[in-house]
């Protein structure tokens, strides 16, 4: 299970970093959205991929008396995942008003806060 | 019932907090509170800056109870829920934490003071406040938690603020640096998840103090070094070194100015401590593995962030190449790794947080004069305001490194280790990046101040008053530039205390596991 699900892991950052060499904003956001499931999906496989046994201690024990799911990754998961909503979420919103703003979402033609051909300071006085 | 005999005490904290306990979490806690309650005052915009301000005094106030604290009695942990670490999260506030908390809390007061100024009724009601102290609430925290995955959380939550304050005015200048700067820090964080992700399957634990006891032991078997690479990749990006800086000089001088001063200080260095809390304190050995690399990026930051300044007409851009050179001095001590060196690092990290927001304050002042930004049009500034001249050339000197202000003494202590560490050519880049700078900074002033202005008879309408709000921030920040420079001494013993305790955790572990410690 481990192997099948590092694979899916090696794939969703190779797919991921290719979206975001792209020079078009809109590929990048989506290259980002894919880069932050593949983290996730890295928590759940390093946390140890178990069989479904709920972490639920006998009523008469005070130790869980097999092996149980690991909760903690699904924790972190749960965590970095409202993270990454949210920050997707106000990421396409900014993509979207700047798209409008600058009529472009080519980072080539995005030179607004850094024109090209900018005079040198003064040389003297 | 069968829990009645249930012993928590191995389980749980069974002794009540203490007052110490909870100075550990005021510094995010108060911040936190104000800025939420400043966000249910959202449309009153009259209460905003005082209700900040407050907050903030407030927060400095922890800050010095908590260093004073750590200072006399060692590092202070508190773990979240009461669960016994390395189950609860903790928070732990050692020398080097509380005392960057503390630098980082003055210059937000100052900015909220100008703030007052520079931000009108609009831009208030848009929020800059609440985003500010949320802000400085995710900044404490990152200074102060004790845990890794904890530390990712708070560097999302001043990133989200970050970027409200950011694009607030929404010019095209803005959304164009706020989309570059959200887009590549947001992949920075991602990859310190990523590496966190590894971490925790490599140690099973994210609590630092644990990681920091188990680290020798795995170190045979555990990808360490993999590890190691990717938080120097993730906190490079985020203390801008280069070559992982671009995104710093596109945004920085954008938003209004008081938000420039304010990242400037306070944001790069947050990735610096980063880097020294687990590059230095929990993967010793691989750091000095790949210390050779961690130098030539020191100097690369450096000397290229120097070089990019010279090049720029706006002085708001100036000052975003000087930010990317001081993280490259930063890094000469991360990259040495001594006691002396990671002293000069963290007395750096005051010096560059009070300095760089000075600076662009000082811009800011500049521009409210001159009415403008650029190295072209501001002029003769020294005819009208002998005192704003004054100020600049203070800073001047402290940006520099000359004395007598705050940039001379950490940059002695890094030549100095630097050169006891064998590595000459690195104490030669520092040298090379503070002839540049002075180079570069003097200049600046020299057009700004001392050039003959060319309309003397329009400058004089555009004056609106004295810029008291200005003046009373630059002199604010002026006082802790002279003292580092004239009266180092107690500055100087907080640096030490904090190097000796990412070298030797020991006291840090003490704080975090208080059972172990006395066996």
């Amino acid at each position: 299970m481990e192997v099948a699900l590092s694979v899916f892991v090696g794939i969703f950052f190779a797919v991921a970093i290719y979206l975001m060499l792209s020079k078009h904003i809109i590929r990048i956001l989506l290259g980002v959205s894919i880069f932050g499931n593949a983290v996730n999906l890295t928590i759940f496989t390093v946390g140890r991929v178990v069989r479904e046994v709920p972490p639920i201690i006998p009523e008469a024990l005070q130790t869980p008396d097999t092996i149980t799911a690991n909760p903690l990754p699904q924790a972190l998961i749960l965590t970095a995942i409202v993270i990454s909503f949210s920050f997707f979420a106000f990421l396409l919103v900014l993509a979207f008003r700047t798209y409008q703003e600058l009529g472009t979402d080519d980072t080539d033609g995005m030179r607004v806060a850094e024109p090209e051909g900018e005079p040198l300071p003064p040389l003297g006085y | 019932m069968a829990a009645e005999t249930v012993d928590i005490s191995n389980a749980m904290v069974t002794a009540p907090a203490t007052l110490g306990d909870w100075l550990v979490v005021a510094p995010v806690a108060i911040p936190l509170v104000f800025g939420a309650v400043l966000l249910m005052v959202r449309h009153e915009t009259r209460f905003h800056a005082g209700l900040a301000i407050a907050g903030l005094m407030a927060t400095f106030a922890a800050n010095v109870g908590l260093l004073e604290r750590v200072l006399s009695e060692g590092p202070q942990a508190m773990t979240m829920g009461r669960w016994l670490p390395p189950f609860g999260i903790s928070f732990a506030a050692d020398a080097l934490g509380a005392s960057l908390a503390l630098v980082a809390t003055l210059v937000a007061i100052v900015c909220a003071i100008y703030a007052t100024k520079e931000i009108d009724a609009t831009g208030r009601r848009y929020g800059f406040y609440p985003f500010m102290l949320l802000m400085m609430a995710g900044v404490g925290g990152s200074f102060l938690t004790g845990d890794v995955f904890n530390l990712y959380v708070w560097f999302e939550v001043f990133l989200i603020s970050s970027f409200g304050m950011l694009v607030l005015g929404s010019t095209h200048r803005q959304l164009d640096g706020a989309t570059k700067y959200a887009i590549l820090n947001l992949v920075g964080t991602t990859l310190f998840l990523t590496a966190t992700a590894f971490l925790y399957g490599t140690f099973g634990t994210l609590n630092m103090a644990d990681i920091a006891g188990k680290v020798d032991a795995m170190r045979d078997t555990g990808p360490l070094m993999t590890l190691t690479v990717l938080y120097l990749l993730a906190f490079g990006m985020k203390a801008a070194a280069f070559p992982l800086n671009f995104w710093l000089p596109a945004s920085y001088h954008t938003p209004s100015i008081v938000t420039a001063a304010l990242f400037g200080g306070v944001l790069t260095k947050v990735g610096v401590y980063a880097m020294m809390r687990i590059l230095v304190m929990l993967f010793p050995v691989e750091r000095a593995v790949l210390a050779d690399l961690i130098a030539w990026v020191a100097a690369g930051t450096m000397v290229l962030g120097i070089m990019g300044a010279l090049a720029q007409s706006d002085i708001r851009r100036v000052l975003g190449f000087v930010v990317i050179s001081g993280v490259g001095v930063m890094m000469a001590g991360v990259a040495l790794g001594t006691e002396a060196g990671l002293t000069g690092t963290v007395l750096y990290a005051f010096h560059s947080i009070i300095a760089m927001t000075a600076l662009y304050l000082l811009a800011g002042v500049m521009n409210g004069l001159g009415g403008s930004y650029s190295l072209h049009e501001l002029s003769g500034l020294y005819r009208n305001y002998p005192l704003l001249a004054a100020f600049a050339l203070l800073l001047v000197l402290s940006a520099a490194g000359l004395p007598p202000a705050s940039g001379l003494w950490p940059k002695v202590i890094l030549v100095r280790a630097s050169l006891d560490a064998g590595l000459p050519w690195l104490s030669f880049a520092i040298l090379l990046t503070g002839l540049l700078t002075t180079v570069a900074m003097g200049r600046v002033f020299i057009l700004t101040i001392w050039r003959q202005t060319a309309k003397p008879a329009e400058n004089d309408t555009v004056v609106a008053g004295r810029p008291a709000v200005g003046y009373a921030a630059l002199a604010m920040l002026s006082l802790p530039i002279l003292l580092l420079g004239l009266y180092p001494e107690p500055l100087i013993r907080i640096a030490t205390v904090s190097a000796t305790g990412l070298l030797e955790a020991s006291s840090y572990l003490g704080a975090v596991f208080p059972m172990e410690a006395q066996p």
